[in-house]
């Protein structure tokens, strides 16, 4: 994957295709600490104690379509070649969550990337899912909550042009002031 | 010009709240962007952003806009599928972000199939 905000919207996908309703997604930037964090929890159905171990293993997948399953074992290689680290913890029945940590400064680190499209994407493709995005850089954060958007326009779909106008022009704002901020 | 007031308000949202709660119902275009592992690797992001672009731009209430995950043909990822009612579903390959605007502008809104990009019928 060229950014990390791929990684992030397959990640969240696996959550939306195991029966979540809901997908937080934090990303932490703190500079000072030279730490990237990226943390996407989920309340599907989480993954079976006997399988969790197997979760990196490319080779290893549930699903029927292709034999190999790349989403984590991808995320958890970019981790590791920046001095990072990638953990998954699920508790069956309730949900996952993943956190990978990158060296911020890493030469090898891939950019964030187009976090907003990501966003977009996810929040229109699966129009009954709740997420909620959380991005700290340093001392500034930008958070958003696609419930928030949705009681804003109450009984419109966010498929509604109007809707999807307003959500990108928030995401796109908050994530541009955080940008400023930063710079 | 006449102020509006809290009454003409509330005609306007129940208005609108029937007209989109109808057409959400009744959307009889559905477009598919397959979204796997190997989609978002291949580009299906920026195909999933030039599709709500499009859309934005459009007024056509009846179109909705799913995501899945992969259908087993990664080679030709990016995958689009594209279901209008009483026609058979069409998947278009190795998508991007104009070959979308094409298939949204040719197929979706008019009609016409876009062979040249067209994978399979299912």
């Amino acid at each position: 994957m060229k950014e990390l905000s791929l990684h992030i919207l397959d990640v969240a996908e696996n959550g939306i295709n195991a029966g979540a309703d809901r997908v937080r997604i934090t990303v932490e930037e703190a500079r000072n600490d030279n730490r990237l964090r990226i943390i996407i929890v989920d309340n599907g159905r989480g993954i079976p104690p006997d399988l969790i171990q197997n979760v990196t293993d490319p080779f290893y997948t549930t699903r029927t379509t292709r034999r190999v399953g790349l989403g984590l074992s991808l995320l958890e290689a970019a981790a590791r070649q920046c001095n990072g680290s990638m953990r998954v913890d699920s508790m069956p029945g309730k949900g996952a969550s993943v956190i990978a940590e990158f060296a911020h400064d890493h030469i090898d680190r891939a950019p964030l990337g187009d976090m907003a499209g990501t966003l977009i994407s996810l929040i229109m493709g699966y129009p009954d899912v709740e997420f909620e995005y959380s991005h700290l850089v340093n001392t500034s954060r930008f958070e958003m909550k696609t419930i928030d958007i949705k009681n804003m326009f109450e009984d419109r779909p966010v498929s509604d042009p109007a809707v999807f106008r307003k959500l990108r022009q928030i995401i796109q704002d908050g994530l541009k002031r955080l940008k400023t901020n930063e710079d | 010009m006449a102020r509006l007031t809290i009454d003409d308000l509330k005609k306007v949202k129940e208005k609108t709240a029937k007209e989109t709660s109808l057409r959400y119902g009744n959307a009889s275009i559905k477009v598919t962007v397959h979204m796997g592992t190997c989609g978002i690797a291949a580009g299906a992001r920026d195909v999933m952003n030039a599709l709500m672009n499009e859309m934005a731009e459009d007024d056509r209430q009846d179109i909705r806009v799913v995501a899945s995950g992969c259908m087993g043909m990664c080679s030709s990822e990016p995958n689009v599928t594209i279901e209008v009612d009483g026609e058979e579903p069409i998947v278009y390959q190795l998508m991007d972000a104009n070959k979308m605007r094409q298939v949204f502008k040719r197929h979706v809104l008019l009609g016409e199939v876009q062979t040249d990009f067209a994978l399979a019928k299912m």
